[in-house]
């Protein structure tokens, strides 16, 4: 499969809803990050050093037999464009489409394996899976990375583990985090308490598309704060253990908002799913925020007419880079906006 | 009508600011306006304002420990032998120059290390090339795990398979140590 053919694909393996606990956790993510002996980290390397890094990466994937199947993309042959889009699914990082030369991202046809190469770290190594599955994402991480570690030779250190640029990953390299998406508690005003609470046991609270980012669409994003001095399993336990309970939170808050305000909420999800089949002119904000009401309402059984995965498919398709791809020319934000409302509704009326 | 900016692109943004009962008008195109800063309520994935390169440096001068003034210059303080980073640029970027910086910079790393994670000593999985004592203890908890997980789905003969592997495992470590 070829990068053209992940980029036109609108629907990604991750947007399935049968998979453990989607009603309230979309996706569940691991990072690890590793780089290679003594060659300075990407931001302070030579050029020469960055194309030694993608060159041996690159080595790797042709002669390891298990990595064959990735698709290597180099992001300097990629449009601004197109790596923007990767950046809309999840496949890099924003900053990583930012940067061009020296630059790779390694994809699984399934998009369920991404590795950035030369981002932060000299490798990311990425999976993503739908649901609550850090489990089975991080064996999916492990592996890659057994495979990659027979080539490469990797910067560790007996005392502080994995080495990374930013001594706020060092040890085990990992992030796993899980995407949840919480309208209920936001309805009833706790979201924030919730998440405030999490954060003094160890897990750190995030917008939709990571770091740095606002959280929309009432979608949150849990990870682990450190990543030394415990293994990779105790920081996944504890990080599966904090989410279970948000969840079953989330789902005693819906089931409270249902018993108490039928109407209202009905009213609520209804008349977001009227704007968004309807609607001549939508911003990616507010689309964002009508169909975590609309997802609401068909995980509640209020909607009938749409699956969940066709929202989650929404959520990206109708960012400006997915659109403007379509559209097959640059357009500006008015323009973006229609184009945004047509596809949702022409989504939304197709069965 | 073009950007005021760019003079190429379609001014699609046209701005009139009233500053002290002057009245000034501008037309822009998105891309010169999001430049410019005048389209701040465009939420654009932008980074952090409060990351942590920002919080590195006042956590460096807080950190009981690391004695580093930061007005020492940069040759007193010592730069990494492989990559030449200074550690005043670590304080200020709040990234590391290369994997040698941790053990040419360790003494004054550990402490900020602590303060992050609350811990300095790795416990996670280590590379098989690596391997060694270390290793095998890792291999070992593994397997204790599968081994866990196999008994409680009730699959007592792989459980027997893997309570074996580990006898084994556990006598190399005893006769290597």
């Amino acid at each position: 499969m070829a990068l053209k053919d992940i980029i036109g694909r609108t629907y990604s393996a991750w947007m399935s809803t049968n998979a453990p606990h989607t009603d309230v956790a979309l996706s569940s993510r691991i990072r690890l990050a590793r780089n290679l002996g003594d060659i300075p980290f990407p931001w302070y390397a030579s050029s020469p050093d960055l194309a030694k890094v993608a060159g041996e990466v690159e080595k790797a994937v042709r002669e390891v037999q298990g990595l064959g199947g990735l698709e290597i993309a180099r992001l300097s042959e990629a449009s601004v464009l197109e790596r923007q889009i990767l950046a809309e699914k999840h496949l890099i990082s924003p900053q990583h489409a930012k940067e061009g030369e020296n630059r790779l991202a390694i994809i699984a046809a399934d998009e369920s394996i991404s590795v950035m190469v030369n981002e932060e770290d000299h490798l990311r190594i990425q999976t993503l899976l739908p649901g609550l599955q850090l489990t089975e994402a991080y064996e999916l991480a492990d592996n890659i990375d057994d495979l990659f570690e027979t080539k490469l030779n990797y910067a560790f250190d007996e005392r502080i583990g994995y080495i990374t640029a930013c001594p706020t990953n060092v040890g085990t390299g990992l992030r796993a985090s899980i995407m949840v998406h919480l309208p209920a508690l936001a309805i009833a005003g706790q979201a924030k308490t919730v998440l405030s609470t999490v954060s003094n046991l160890g897990i750190a609270v995030r917008g939709l598309y990571g770091e740095g980012t606002e959280a929309s669409g009432n979608m949150f994003q849990l990870s682990n704060q450190v990543s030394l001095g415990r293994s990779e399993h105790e920081l996944i336990d504890n990080l599966c253990a904090v989410t279970m309970q948000i969840i079953e939170q989330e789902r005693a808050t819906r089931k409270k908002l249902l018993y108490e305000m039928r109407m209202k909420l009905e009213d609520r999800v209804q008349r977001a799913y009227g704007i968004l089949r309807h609607a001549r002119l939508i911003t990616s904000q507010e689309a964002l925020r009508l169909l975590s009401d609309v997802k609401l309402g068909v995980e509640m059984r209020l909607i009938s007419e749409v699956c969940g995965e066709t929202l989650n498919e929404l959520m990206v398709i109708t960012q400006p880079a997915y659109l403007q791809k379509l559209a097959g020319e640059e357009l500006n934000p008015t323009q973006r906006d229609i184009r945004r409302a047509e596809l949702i509704r022409e989504r939304l009326s197709a069965k | 009508m073009l950007c005021d900016e760019c003079k190429k692109r379609p001014a699609n943004v046209h701005i009139t600011k009233m500053i002290n009962g002057v009245k000034s008008e501008s037309h822009l195109c998105d891309e010169c306006a999001r430049e410019k800063g005048e389209l701040t309520l465009i939420s654009d994935m932008s980074e952090s304002k409060f990351s942590f390169p920002h919080l590195l440096s006042g956590l460096l001068q807080t950190t009981p420990g690391i004695e580093f003034p930061m007005s020492v210059p940069v040759h007193k303080v010592g730069a990494c032998s492989n990559c030449g980073l200074a550690f005043s640029t670590f304080a200020s970027k709040g990234f590391l120059g290369c994997s040698r910086c941790y053990t040419e910079f360790q003494s004054r790393l550990d402490p900020l290390m602590r303060r992050i994670h609350g811990n300095c000593k790795h416990t996670g999985k280590v590379p098989k090339r690596v391997g060694g004592a270390q290793g095998l203890i890792r291999e070992i908890e593994k397997l204790r795990r599968d081994l866990a997980r196999l008994v409680s789905e009730e699959k007592y003969e792989e459980a027997a398979q893997v309570r074996d592997k580990i006898r084994d495992l556990e006598k190399g470590l005893a006769g290597g140590a």
